[in-house]
């Protein structure tokens, strides 16, 4: 029994050394799903560690408690007439925690880095509307001095586009457009993200990170308006079994949950009444063709398949969340974009109706009970996602249609779309910045994320055309103009619209929910 | 002895290099890699970061450069986690692991023994039969059940315990998780205790040492115990190997920054690093046990000594 009493001895030992405080009470307990992988918002991509990083780091624009770009670290700005070039001053008042000025250098240093290729930061191609920023990025320009973002002086910073883009002022708030410390940076390199050396110009700063557990974050001292947070800091949990966290949410040890287990959707609605946000969110699930190969190069085989889906049953009686029913591209409330976007013509037909027609399409096209058409439906490994593809399997049966269903892990099936293997695929999409580009981009062709290979001459040029358009009205005109091309032609199959999937304690106070589901700490308070 | 030591620890280098190179090249002929996503990265930025991880050169030179890294004791970067690297990590999930597996491994041998030696004693009464009962349920029921049960009754309704995290380390958070782990191992420890015993105690010497007229107290705990304890010893190496490496599901469930996860998550995400680390952490852990429990083996047997 030497050995268990020797290991126990350490157990004992090892538990003192690591003991360490528990939660303050005005610390906000946040259920945050996935690991976050790093604290340098160059090196990160998913909403969780841009809950974190949208908390310390703070850019030129920042969030209002309903997400709309607000100024930040800018005190003011002015734009061109062209639309290309920006001047913003910065506040005089803008520091990083460790007290230094936030200067016009340290946002040059931090786009100069963003684009190196050395970094690998993969979501710098959002900023390659800066001038010779893709060029940078992709090695063709050497010299990081040709990057369109030039400090006039300390405290002014000037950026040149490549072209007007409306929706600027959103995309300076995400989290590759912050700054970083080049103080810091230049003196010990890479290791300025740890823990006991890094330094943010957020609200808050990061105390504690241990991986797999939570970050922990605290007031920044130098944050100019820090009399005003009520909430000390923020404990972001690692936790991505839902059912668990939810276990935890109702013994109030979680304050809020960003992801709920959906088969409580019933209980929660009843039992924890104003608890539950789920509102609409800029998000789209949708199944797209591989438009490459038979039998989906055919129009006719597409609109059948597409008509046949019942999407008004799907959120409320197959993920029964309520989830509302996309009959277009564009999710709706997105900025720069009519309320109304473009929508199927057949959206308001009765369901009968549009099965009787698409039966007679893929007639015309050649199937029917004596020829039926076979199709692969792929989708990654998840409850939600099968059920969905069950449902949609059996509505496309009284077509003649027989769906065989694989599933695999999320890394295989995009590997698989990337390489066109696949017949109907299962996808999604979460906005980037607040602007209907982010979804139509989807279906452009010679995009990456385009993996049917829809392309349309007309819808590619309608985009280009909005791209240089500065005249926000005539843009959004030209983006619904597309956004129709691509249902009519049914370049793919919109299903449902996202809704954010939020618990909020009774005790927290000033969430308002929004299209884009960011809800920053500096805008919320805890009640004892 | 020594040389006993060193000799099997030196035949254990062979297989872990084995292992390594099956994980090494299975991992890289598995459909997907670590940057396929939902977010299709553009060409070139994922020309960079394959640039970054060295993955455009030859398979071989990145094996080479794993195993060179490797006898400098570098377990190298993790593809997934930027800011630790795959040692860093293991580091610092490792204490958490430790605490909750050594407590359970703790748990299920005082409990299991206990019970095995109870059973024994009382054989086919009613005490023996609830502890089989007890036993075979915790066996049986998975751990992702115990676990949520627990959670609810002991923390949503009854709040005595915390539902999850780490808290403070007390007691208090790691009560659950530690006899959730530990059931399933109780119970087969002490049906391994009750049979050995029982056997025991029908054997030849025992007889003699009661009739001799020493006490049952002293007959069981001093002479038959011992003896007794072989098969349980064998079972308690594989039984550590599981406990100290953690459990991706207790984990989650109680929110504990342990190392099991990265077992189950690292593959999931194509983690290279992060698997061959893991791997090769799993496989050194499995070397000490094992040996561990020979020279355990040792102490119970004499016939084993003389060998």
């Amino acid at each position: 029994m030497n050995f268990s009493f020797k290991t126990f001895t350490g157990v004992v030992v090892l538990s003192t050394l690591l003991a360490f405080g528990s939660a303050e009470a005005r610390d906000l307990v946040v259920y945050n799903g996935g690991d976050v992988t790093s604290l340098d918002p160059q090196k990160i991509s998913g909403d969780w560690e841009d809950r974190v990083d949208g908390d310390i780091f703070e850019g030129l624009f920042t969030e209002d408690a309903e997400a709309k770009p607000i100024l930040g670290v800018a005190k003011s700005y002015e734009t061109s007439k062209d639309g290309l070039t920006w001047t913003f001053k910065l506040r005089d008042d803008a520091k990083w925690s460790d007290g230094q000025p936030v200067t016009a250098e340290d946002f040059v240093f931090a786009f100069q880095r963003l684009m190196d290729p050395k970094t690998a930061s993969e979501y710098a191609y959002i900023q390659y509307p800066i001038k010779n920023a893709e060029a940078i990025n992709t090695g063709k320009i050497k010299d990081f001095s040709q990057l369109g973002v030039k400090a006039l002086d300390d405290k002014t910073l000037e950026i040149t586009l490549e072209h007007p883009i409306p929706y600027y002022r959103s995309l300076l708030c995400h989290f590759t457009a912050y700054p970083l410390p080049k103080h810091l940076i230049d003196k010990v390199g890479d290791d300025w993200v740890k823990i006991g050396n890094i330094v943010t110009d957020g609200p808050y700063k990061p105390v504690e990170w241990v991986p797999g557990s939570h970050v922990l974050t605290a007031k920044n001292p130098y944050w100019p308006g820090k009399d005003k947070l009520d909430i000390d800091g923020v404990r972001f949990l690692s936790m991505e079994d839902n059912a668990a966290g939810f276990r935890r949410y109702q013994a109030g040890e979680i304050d809020i949950m960003t992801a709920y287990p959906k088969d409580q959707y019933t209980f929660i609605q009843k039992n924890l009444p104003g608890q539950g946000h789920f509102t609409p969110f800029a998000g789209l699930y949708y199944y797209l063709f591989n438009e490459q190969k038979p039998p989906f190069d055919d129009k006719r085989v597409r609109e059948a398949l597409s008509k046949a889906i019942y999407r008004e049953v799907i959120g409320p009686k197959v993920l029964t969340s309520g989830e509302p029913a996309a009959f277009g591209w564009v999710p709706p409330g997105m900025d720069n974009y009519p309320k109304e976007g473009a929508r199927f013509k057949w959206a308001k037909e009765p369901y009968p109706q549009r099965v009787k027609e698409a039966k007679a399409l893929l007639k015309e096209a050649g199937y029917g009970p004596d020829h039926p058409l076979d199709v692969t439906l792929s989708y990654n490994t998840s409850d939600n996602h099968k059920r969905i593809a069950i449902a949609i399997a059996a509505m496309w049966k009284p077509l003649g249609v027989n769906v065989k269903l694989v599933n695999a892990e999320v890394k295989v099936h995009y590997a698989n779309l990337r390489e066109g293997d696949f017949q109907v695929a299962r996808a999604g999409w979460l906005a980037d910045f607040n602007d209907p580009i982010n979804f139509l981009d989807l279906l452009k062709g010679g995009n990456e994320m385009n993996y049917g290979k829809w392309n349309n001459k007309e819808y590619n040029a309608l985009l280009k055309q909005a791209s240089t358009e500065s005249d926000l009205k005539k843009r959004a005109t030209l983006l619904k103009q597309a956004e129709q091309i691509a249902l009519d032609d049914d370049a793919a199959m919109p299903i449902y619209f996202y809704l954010s999937e939020n618990l909020v304690s009774p005790k927290v106070k000033g969430f308002k929910d929004n299209v884009f589901d960011k809800h920053r700490t500096r805008w919320l308070s805890l009640d004892k | 002895m020594l040389t006993f030591v060193l000799k099997r620890l030196a035949s254990t280098i062979p297989v872990i290099l084995i292992a390594i190179t099956v994980c090494f090249f299975i991992l890289r002929l598995a459909p997907g890699g670590p940057f396929d996503q939902e977010r299709a990265l553009p060409p070139d930025v994922l020309a960079n970061l394959r640039a970054y991880y060295h993955l455009n050169d030859p398979l071989i030179v990145q094996y080479l450069r794993y195993l060179l890294r490797l006898a400098q004791l570098d377990l190298g970067p993790s593809f997934v986690t930027k800011d630790f690297t795959v040692a860093q990590q293991i580091a610092i999930g490792l204490p958490y692991t430790l605490i909750v597996g050594g407590s359970a491994f703790f748990l299920a041998i005082v409990g299991g023994i206990t019970a095995g030696i109870y059973g024994a004693l009382y054989q086919n009464r009613s005490a023996d039969w609830l502890i089989a009962i007890v036993a075979m349920a915790g066996l049986v029921v998975p751990n992702f059940l115990v676990a949520p049960i627990l959670q609810l009754v002991f923390g949503v309704h009854l709040a005595w315990l915390p539902v999850g995290g780490w808290g403070d380390g007390s007691i208090r958070f790691l009560a659950m998780p530690v006899v959730v782990l530990a059931l399933p191992h109780i119970a087969r420890i002490s049906r391994l205790m009750r049979g050995s015993l029982i056997e025991t105690l029908n054997s030849n010497f025992i007889k003699t040492a009661t009739a001799k007229g020493i006490g049952r107290r002293r007959v069981v705990l001093k002479h038959a115990l011992r003896p007794a304890l072989t098969p349980v010893v064998s079972y308690l190496g594989p039984a550590a190997s599981y406990l100290l490496t953690g459990s991706i599901v207790v984990e989650q469930i109680f929110g504990i920054p342990g190392i099991g996860r990265y077992f189950v998550q690292a593959a999931l995400n194509r983690d290279y690093g992060m698997v061959l680390g893991t791997v090769v952490f799993y496989m050194a852990l499995i070397v000490v046990l094992n040996l561990l429990v020979d020279l355990a083996y040792a102490w119970l047997d004499p016939k084993v000594r003389q060998r």
